[in-house]
């Protein structure tokens, strides 16, 4: 497929709004997001990190403005992946589940089960191949997703909040894995709301309050020089209304 | 069947009219179930995770024609297959199976309707996922199928109840004749109108222990496949 080889980035926001319900979650932002180490969306509950990432990924349109993947509006989404802060488990083995993300993403047939376990291994799941997904404890869930999702082979990878409701040991070992993939060329886009979890992984910080992008800075300069006073508040630990 | 005789005492000898009519009553509504089930599911599925123009005025229809009166179903095939009607040719009228024919028609509504509200359901839950994998419409069907097979099997039940406790449809379709079409209902109803009723009542008991042993083997599945697949 000649489209496949042409690349998804810069993933580029061209002043999107996006309304649901008559209410504004986005409001014309403009967006550029190109390779490099994982940007950070980052911003209180409810400032439109989820609609700004399901923009990302395709599965939302905008009411205003575009979005585009390498100049082109209108790209089949395989080179991309989006890990939901709750994925939802196929009513399958863990090992299935893998593998029918690697038969959606066309992976052949003959090679699947050898990837899966690649994959499983990669995430640290390779014991629990067999056992019932939705059995699993959150954490072993989003490590299942996140399987799934890599096997993809995805150029941008977006990620949202899946930390959220996992412990820390859960946490390290997931931000492990996505640094892991990060540094074999996947562009991460995570939405957080942990500043810990930004200082740790983020090469460059969008910072969202109520459905506009009030920052875009490398990691160092948003945590040192927030130019917004919402941003130094947020840094702060104040709660950004 | 030796009228002189009990339900029990008939099971007890072996009684051969018994379990020809015992079989015949499972293997017409097994049939029915397996054919309207091999339509209904993907039609219900179909249903659930499509759009189209006339699509709830359907959905309507076919939530109400779950509850459709056994007798009219039985009298609108038996007209299709009376010698006179259009199918009348296929020499089907009065046969294991129209019987067959009739219950499908029966119990498809049930698995359809109970089917589209199954996968709806799942699709709510699904859909940004499956979405994201880029599965396409074929996909979708298959996926929500097979794992909402457990609520699935319900569906099929439910419809297996309908087609073992009817007895309009097979009789007027079936002809109640002995030894070729009677079954498990129209016996019993035969044998209340003879006056005798310790045996209606017994033949009435072995067919509901039969309904339970197939839901018992149904339930078995279910709690045995979810185990393991979750």
């Amino acid at each position: 497929m000649m489209r496949a080889s042409l690349s998804d980035l810069p993933l580029v926001l061209d002043c999107v709004s996006f309304r649901a319900g008559g209410t504004t979650m986005l409001d014309r932002l403009s967006l550029t997001i190109g390779p490099g180490a994982p940007t950070l969306v980052v911003g209180p509950n409810g400032s439109g990190k989820t609609s700004l990432l399901r923009l990302c990924m395709g599965l939302d349109a905008p009411s205003e403005g575009a979005v585009s993947w390498g100049g082109r509006t209108n790209t089949p989404q395989t080179r991309r992946a989006i890990l939901f802060q709750e994925p939802v488990m196929l009513r399958r083995s863990v090992a299935a589940n893998i593998a029918y993300g690697l038969a959606q993403a066309g992976y052949p047939r003959a090679r699947r089960a050898g990837r899966t376990e690649e994959l499983l291994d990669r995430v640290g799941l390779l014991e629990l191949a067999a056992r019932p997904a939705r059995r699993l404890s959150g954490g072993e869930q989003q490590r299942v997703a996140l399987a799934r999702a890599l096997a993809r082979e995805p150029e941008i990878l977006l990620l949202d909040e899946p930390t959220a409701s996992l412990d820390p040991a859960a946490t390290r070992h997931f931000e492990t894995i996505a640094l892991m993939a990060a540094h074999s060329g996947t562009k991460i886009v995570m939405a957080s709301h942990d500043l810990g979890q930004v200082r740790r992984l983020a090469g460059d910080v969008v910072f969202m309050v109520r459905g506009r992008i009030l920052e875009q800075a490398s990691a160092a300069d948003f945590f040192d020089h927030p130019s917004t006073p919402e941003a130094a508040a947020f840094i702060r630990g104040d709660l950004v209304l | 069947m030796p009228e002189s005789m009990s339900a029990w005492q008939l099971i007890a000898s072996g009684d051969a009219t018994l379990f020809a009519i015992v079989r015949l009553s499972l293997v017409v509504s097994l049939s029915a179930v397996a054919i309207a089930g091999f339509i209904g599911l993907p039609l219900g599925a179909i249903l659930a995770l499509t759009r189209f123009p006339g699509r709830s005025v359907l959905i309507v229809v076919i939530n109400g024609f779950m509850g459709l009166p056994p007798v009219v179903v039985g009298l609108t095939v038996y007209l299709l297959l009376s010698r006179s009607g259009p199918l009348g040719a296929l020499g089907l009228l009065f046969t294991p199976t129209a019987m067959i024919i009739a219950q499908s028609l029966l119990v498809l509504p049930i698995i359809a309707a109970l089917t589209r509200q199954t996968i709806e359901d799942l699709w709510s839950e699904y859909g940004d996922e499956l979405t994201a994998m880029g599965v396409g419409p074929s996909g979708r069907v298959v996926t929500l199928l097979w794992d909402g097979r457990f609520s699935l099997i319900t569906a099929m039940l439910a419809g297996f109840g309908r087609a073992a406790a009817e007895v309009g449809t097979v009789m007027i379709v079936g002809g109640n004749i002995e030894g070729f079409t009677r079954t498990m209902t129209t016996a019993i109803a035969l044998e209340t109108s003879k006056g005798n009723l310790p045996l209606a009542m017994g033949l009435g008991l072995i067919l509901i222990s039969l309904i339970l042993v197939i839901n018992a083997a149904a339930w078995g599945v279910r709690v045995w496949s979810e185990q393991r697949t979750g």
